[in-house]
């Protein structure tokens, strides 16, 4: 993992007493509310519906487990005794008060984290592909590339001030597990065809009111080009971004108003000028980033342990069957640790549970966690002969849920609950989802399925994705909930498609359960959810979401 | 907790408290409070506009500060008409936290 320089640790700690001195200033009155707040926000801090809310950046998701410790000591100490992780891999603390917040900020700086750039208009914190360094299919580790975009846009001055913030993402395989399609700025790792690194560029996707997916701007963009070429991207986009409407002023409507080509000719022309200024020191803090990225040495461990668990126990064998992925080496494993225990809040973990989580991965996953988009935690790097002590450790913390990709691990936004932008709520949507479907024991039966609900436009719960997605919003002072099918986070990148009228709190749950026994009578064996939609279309699931006449929502 | 029947309608005057960021209201004794029963409920169109300019002042205490409607219930109390000020009244409805957990005080 990437360890802070001098620099790193004087800048933090500069920045947090600054902060400090800004929140000083505000209490004591020097500072109104209006002058605060852009300095509050440029430092993780929000105000929500019931209390302050402190987004603290979890860098392309990757914590150990001291840093995942002080997460929980700051939970008891400063909060409720819990943490959200959020569809950005950072994590949310919902209830700090304002003068506690500078010794929060202080505790997170010596475990080198911090809350900086996580809200604003600026670069925020970049995310990367949860499995980044451990995937079997990976071609290249995005994580060292995303530290070098830290490094650079962190108090970027020229990128302070943007139209609007501005998101990147970062993966090194050809699946996408970080939806690189649906960010301001998408970079793949790729490999040319005489072998040399570079990346696939893609810009202008994002969610929000305005769903777009992302376009190729750079097929193939030489691996030493990055930064001049971002710095152009951002040059051209601070440039043409639409400052006048903060509904259009995303990328997104930039690349789809001027355009993919003419977009592409001001960003090459750019280039040519930014990359002159660039001398290759760039390129040798990445080769140092690099080596801090290195794969752990390898254990080597008998796997009687792992064949036997898995012989003897179903719950342990469902566990590793659901929530295992492969790892680049064959006798080590990808745990995906469920958030969504059926009833729980997707998302949240208790300061015992983080506790717990850092402890398995010192002792067992080389001191590694990460978390997904998907609101999960994850150890990278399991040796199989581990699996059945993981498994019985995950299970004592109540974290060994066997879901994950199943119709209860559902991306919920915090919604009205907590969220002052929020029309409707989420969090309890997605319960009352979870806890149906394990009642009725389907899970299993039907198979891979992304449920994925926001409490508002703008998506956070990345609905517009969702095989399923539910939008809530409000229509005659109650909660609505829209439907959406189709959509795709994948590769294979799809805006769903909004079934029809919406359905009120009580009937979502109802209008679920019709899609999916829809499904379940007109799948072919063995089809997921998705490849029934696109076989069949819209028709048969809106039939059985309005044609019964049943739970209709007169909205 | 959405639309209830109206007895009355009037104003509640409500902010976030600078410090703990907790939801407040502008009370019947004329002080800032945490709870929503204890909230003056202001009937005057006009007196509504000259309390909210006055803690639009008060940015030494409070953040944000407007105005909700709110309607009497059917036990007589007066209640936020719309469901977001429903939930700043009581807390989050995931979690035994916020308001809900306090009303001890």
């Amino acid at each position: 993992m990437y360890s802070y320089s001098q620099f790193d640790r004087a800048f933090v700690a500069s920045r947090n007493q600054q902060f400090r001195a800004q929140v000083a200033r505000r209490i004591d009155g020097s500072l109104t509310e209006d002058e605060f707040k852009p300095l509050r926000l440029m430092n993780g801090l929000y105000l929500q519906l019931h209390a302050y809310m402190l987004r603290v950046a979890v860098p392309y998701g990757t914590l150990n487990s001291q840093q995942m410790h002080r997460l929980a000591d700051i939970a008891d100490r400063f909060d409720k005794g819990y943490g959200h992780f959020t569809t950005r891999q950072n994590i949310q603390f919902n209830w700090p008060k304002l003068n506690d917040v500078p010794d929060i900020l202080d505790s997170l700086a010596e475990v080198e984290m911090h809350a900086i750039q996580t809200s604003g208009n600026c670069i925020r914190n970049v995310t990367a592909d949860h499995f980044a360094g451990a995937a079997a299919d990976e071609i290249s580790d995005p994580r060292p590339t995303a530290e070098l975009i830290r490094q650079w846009s962190t108090d970027h001055p020229e990128f302070a001030f943007l139209p609007r913030k501005f998101k990147l993402a970062v993966i090194g395989a050809e699946q996408d597990r970080a939806v690189i399609r649906a960010h301001d700025i998408g970079l793949r790792l790729v490999k040319s065809g005489s072998g040399a690194s570079g990346y696939q560029v893609i810009v202008g996707g994002g969610l929000g009111r305005t769903p777009m997916i992302g376009k190729v701007l750079r097929d193939f963009l030489p691996k030493a080009d990055l930064l001049p070429y971002l710095e152009a991207i951002l040059q051209v986009y601070n440039l043409l971004g639409r400052r006048d409407n903060k509904y259009k002023a995303r990328i997104k409507i930039t690349v789809h108003e001027t355009g993919i080509e003419a977009i592409r000719a001001m960003v090459e022309d750019r280039f040519r000028i930014q990359k002159a200024g660039f001398d290759g020191s760039d390129q040798v803090l990445l080769a140092e980033i690099e080596r801090a990225f290195a794969l752990p040495a390898s254990l080597n461990l008998p796997l009687v342990e792992f064949e036997t668990g898995n012989r003897q126990n179903p719950a342990f064998r469902s566990f590793v069957d659901t929530n295992i992925a492969a790892h680049k080496r064959p006798e080590y494993a990808i745990v995906t640790i469920s958030l969504k225990k059926p009833g729980q809040t997707p998302g949240d973990a208790t300061s015992a549970q983080m506790r717990a989580l850092a402890d398995i991965a010192r002792q067992y996953g080389h001191d590694e966690l990460r978390v997904s988009h998907e609101q999960n935690i994850i150890l990278p790097h399991i040796h199989r002969a581990f699996l059945p002590r993981v498994y019985q450790a995950l299970k004592a913390a109540d974290l060994a849920s066997a879901n994950i990709g199943l119709i209860s691990d559902i991306i919920a936004c915090p919604g009205m609950d907590y969220c002052a932008l929020a029309t409707a709520r989420s969090i309890p949507i997605a319960q009352q989802i979870a806890v149906r479907f394990q009642d009725l024991k389907l899970e299993q039966d039907i198979g891979p399925l992304k449920v994925k609900i926001s409490g508002c436009i703008n998506a956070c719960g990345h609905h517009h994705l969702g095989h399923i997605g539910i939008l809530g919003l409000e229509k005659s002072g109650v909660e609505s909930y829209q439907i959406t099918l189709g959509g795709d986070a994948t590769q294979s990148a799809t805006i769903g498609t909004r079934t029809g009228p919406g359905f009120s709190a009580d009937e979502i749950l109802p209008a679920v359960e019709r899609l999916i026994t829809t499904y379940l009578a007109l799948r072919h064996t063995a089809e997921p959810f998705l490849e029934t939609y696109r076989r069949l279309g819209m028709a048969p699931f809106k039939t059985a979401l309005y044609d019964g006449g049943v739970g209709r929502h007169a909205a | 907790m959405s639309r209830q029947p109206t007895g009355f309608t009037g104003k509640i005057l409500t902010a976030n408290h600078l410090l703990s960021g907790e939801v407040i209201y502008f009370g019947k004794d004329h002080t800032w409070v945490n709870r929503f029963e204890l909230a003056k409920v202001i009937t005057d169109p006009l007196a509504a506009i000259d309390l909210l300019a006055e803690a639009e002042g008060q940015t030494n205490t409070v953040v944000g500060p407007y105005l909700i409607e709110a309607a009497q219930s059917i036990d007589g109390c007066p209640t936020p008409t719309h469901f977001r000020e429903g939930f700043r009244m009581r807390g989050p409805s995931n979690m035994f936290h916020g308001k809900q957990a306090e009303q001890t005080l």
